[in-house]
């Protein structure tokens, strides 16, 4: 189980996340949704240490993440796999490289680092892309490629960080149904962060809402369809209005 | 000039974290060990090409050069003292030093600078490497070991240049060349040269590794640590060059 308790991060003069306080349990798919710049990737990176709450912390299976010294820290991060925004795929190293970078941290067989290349690649249908250089593939499939990269690892928690962001819908569904036969197949728990709806509601058993440093409302993905609350209505319904017009309508409750 | 100050220091105690990181880091010897190699060849042996250029330019001026101003004055077979002397003790390390912080301090920066922005170094943590042990320590132990080299073989080239020139366009003869570099060589000329070329080796990885994870937000800010990272380089050669100067001549 992952745990947001009470998090508070700056980054000098700016307040990004202030009490944000989430639960994930084992084996649910949370979705974290909200604007662009509101805190949700500054949230993910709490998780794998990447970032240090200035107050709060984060919990995995009960661990305080930024209290784990470096070997621990190394334990707790070979148990997660992160999918990054823009892939972040090493762009020196073929795709059979980036795969394998990971997997030679678990002391894997010549036989079972190859097997289990040839297995993530298929799952994310890239096979025979092994021999390619990240400069050669297409943003989907550089995205498809970090998500391999991600569950080769064979992990316990799978993070994504803007998984469909800047594709096309096709593009997008694609990366979505992965993700759903990520979960059914490897049963992992996974927090989402996005600001795709479309996205949010196919893969997520729960959305959360991050607005002004912390959750505005937690629910299944009915729930947050049929809130009343102004302030998710406007974000779910895209709707213009300035931010303060719906504070407002919810009685200045931010 | 207080927030000066301050921020003076602050810089100090980050390059003395980093520096504390590098050395820590360097007791994960499985992971920097193979990577190692591949930073010596890409940091050493590829600089070679440069390094041989300036020493073989170097060792032509300073053979006219030393001819021009003893001339009356002083025997000629001291073109081959000065030029032996120069190119040991100082030019070679120095010039090649010079040039290496824009090529490996520039190349260094960059690609981290690079691969920091585009999350490839956050990348590399979540897969549970440190970057220090997988980044820093094989740049900076690569190009500690190969500067001397680099300088050694440009020393030695700067010296045959000079012997070239000194022959052919100057009244020396091969002996009285080899008699001039002879007459005060000690071995101090060697090894004081190549001590100075470690510890540039050492500064201008760690100044480029520094600038490179120092590096925030995209394009421009790459562009602008590399930068700062030639520029703190080559004045870091120069600083030790007259800090070994004052310690050990």
């Amino acid at each position: 189980m992952i745990v947001f308790n009470n998090v508070c991060k700056s980054f000098g003069e700016k307040e990004v996340l202030r009490n944000f306080a989430l639960e994930v349990q084992d084996g649910e798919t949370t979705v974290v949704i909200g604007y662009s710049g509101s805190g949700k990737s500054v949230a993910l990176k709490h998780v794998v240490g990447l970032l240090e709450p200035d107050a709060g912390e984060v919990t995995v299976d009960g661990q305080v993440v930024h209290e784990l010294d470096r070997q621990s820290l190394r334990g707790l991060r070979s148990r997660i796999g992160f999918v990054f925004q823009f892939a972040a795929l090493f762009d020196s190293m073929t795709v059979r490289q980036n795969l394998e970078l990971g997997l030679k941290r678990q002391k894997l067989s010549e036989r079972e680092l190859e097997q289990r290349v040839r297995e993530s690649l298929a799952m994310v249908d890239l096979t025979g892309s092994e021999d390619r250089y990240p400069a050669e593939l297409s943003g989907g499939m550089r995205k498809r490629v970090g998500l391999a990269r991600a569950v080769a690892l064979k992990p316990q928690y799978l993070l994504y960080d803007e998984p469909t962001t800047g594709l096309d819908p096709v593009t997008a569904a694609v990366i979505n149904e992965l993700m759903v036969r990520t979960r059914e197949r490897l049963g992992v728990t996974s927090i989402v962060v996005t600001h795709d709806l479309t996205s949010a509601y196919r893969v997520g058993d729960r959305i959360a809402m991050l607005y002004r440093g912390a959750i505005r409302q937690v629910g299944t993905v009915e729930q947050i369809q049929r809130t009343h609350d102004p302030i998710v209505r406007q974000f779910i319904e895209g709707r213009p209005e300035a931010g303060a017009d719906a504070e407002a309508a919810a009685g200045g409750s931010a | 000039m207080t927030l000066r100050v301050a921020g003076w220091l602050t810089g100090v105690g980050r390059v003395g974290h980093f520096l504390s990181d590098t050395l820590r880091s360097m007791r994960e010897v499985g992971t920097w060990g193979g990577l190692t190699a591949v930073q010596m060849r890409r940091i050493g042996v590829q600089s070679l090409p440069i390094a041989t250029f300036i020493a073989v330019f170097t060792g032509i001026v300073l053979a006219l050069l030393s001819s021009y101003s003893f001339t009356g004055a002083v025997p000629l077979y001291f073109v081959g003292t000065f030029v032996g002397k120069a190119m040991m003790l100082e030019l070679a390390p120095v010039l090649v030093g010079l040039a290496l912080a824009g090529r490996v301090g520039a190349n260094v920066a960059a690609e981290l600078g690079t691969m920091k922005v585009t999350e490839q170094v956050d990348a590399l943590e979540t897969l549970a490497y440190d970057p220090f042990s997988y980044l820093v320590v094989p740049r900076v132990m690569a190009a500690t070991l190969m500067f001397p080299v680099v300088v050694a073989i440009a020393s030695a080239v700067g010296i045959v240049s000079g012997w070239v020139t000194a022959v052919n366009l100057l009244d020396l003869s091969t002996p009285e060349f080899v008699k001039g570099i002879r007459l005060f060589y000690q071995f101090k000329d060697i090894w004081f040269g190549l001590v100075k070329a470690m510890s540039f080796g050492f500064a201008i990885a760690v100044v480029g590794c520094y600038h490179g994870l120092e590096t925030r937000g995209g394009a421009q800010e790459v562009g602008k640590e590399t930068t700062t990272a030639v520029v703190r380089g080559a004045e870091a050669i120069l600083v030790l060059d007259a800090f070994w100067a004052v310690v050990l001549l």
